[in-house]
């Protein structure tokens, strides 16, 4: 399967943005492929402890010393999928923000730190009606509609090769 | 020669239709025979096994109701001890909270969906080409008389 973009989403375990991105043919960036990843490599010998004291020091590269080792882990978690992202939704007042993901100043610091990106970024507010619901849905699908249909990766690749071909005839 | 092992997945198929039931759902994936696991849920089933079988499956059931099924993703396998409820004494596992809110949203947004799709329909037929009707024609100088 083959995915036009990489979308991160906030709340970044949520059901329906991660069905509507994929459902438009963009790849959601969300933290359960993460937390496969921890969970299934034979590394982690002690469940049923998720986080690794390795972790805290990966958090390192995107919160300081002084910020609690829980930010830190999370951010171990969350960190790599900011890097990959392409474009990104953000949902506000979403109704339950506790648990795993409750952690508010992991929240602020992931969506300053992508909105500080300088991807395309959709910002919507959490729907609590249908009317609300339909405008979400739209929104999101004009958005993710208007995502580029190729990656500028591939394009800067072949720009490359053409011109070293270019070079190679003359 | 050691063997390479396979990437299993898990999904979560969340279920918000008026036509098709968890159970009908559950049927399809043991008439298909793919080696997966099932777990039927309240609110769908969670399908774990190979990447390949999981993706062709879910896009499977999707077909069945393809504006009111839904999935995502699931990091533990079916049955993990670190989140199943059997081994943690009962009670909601942990992620379920919020599984449980975006749900009761649901079928606004399958609505939504539906709308979406009824409106992109439309926008196709009017890009098509085709002869202008008498009858609009006249509607359309009788509109422009009016003014």
């Amino acid at each position: 399967m083959s995915f036009l973009a990489k979308v991160f989403i906030y709340p970044i375990n949520s059901l329906i943005l991660a069905d509507l991105v994929e459902r438009f043919g963009h790849k959601p960036l969300t933290m359960m492929s993460q937390i496969r990843e921890k969970v299934t490599s034979l590394s982690l010998d002690s469940p049923p402890i998720n986080i690794t004291p390795e972790d805290p020091k990966l958090g390192l590269k995107y919160a300081a010393i002084e910020v609690p080792a829980g930010v830190r882990g999370r951010m171990a978690l969350i960190g790599p999928l900011i890097e990959q992202t392409e474009a990104a939704i953000i949902v506000e007042n979403p109704p339950t923000d506790f648990g795993c993901v409750g952690c508010n100043r992991t929240n602020e610091l992931t969506k300053y730190l992508v909105r500080s990106k300088g991807v395309p970024v959709l910002e919507v507010k959490y729907p609590e009606s249908d009317d609300e619901a339909r405008d979400f849905v739209y929104k999101i699908a004009a958005f993710l509609e208007s995502l580029p249909k190729e990656k500028p990766e591939t394009g800067e690749k072949s720009k490359g090769k053409e011109s070293a071909e270019k070079e190679d005839k003359e | 020669m050691t063997e390479t092992k396979k990437e299993e997945i898990t999904k979560y198929i969340v279920i918000s239709s008026d036509n098709v039931l968890p159970s009908d759902a559950a049927m399809k994936i043991y008439e298909s025979e793919f080696p997966v696991t099932v777990k039927e849920t309240c609110f769908g089933l969670i399908i774990s096994g190979a990447k390949d079988d999981v993706q062709t499956l879910v896009e499977q059931i999707r077909q069945l109701d393809k504006n009111h099924i839904f999935v995502k993703d699931r990091g533990f396998p079916p049955g993990d001890e670190r989140r199943c409820r059997a081994s943690r004494g009962g009670g909601p596992r942990p992620g379920f909270h919020f599984l449980r809110e975006e749900v009761e949203m649901l079928p606004a947004i399958g609505a939504a969906l539906d709308e979406l799709e009824a409106k992109e329909c439309v926008k196709e037929k009017r890009k098509t080409k085709c002869r202008l009707k008498t009858s609009d024609l006249k509607k359309v100088i009788e509109e422009e008389l009016a003014r």
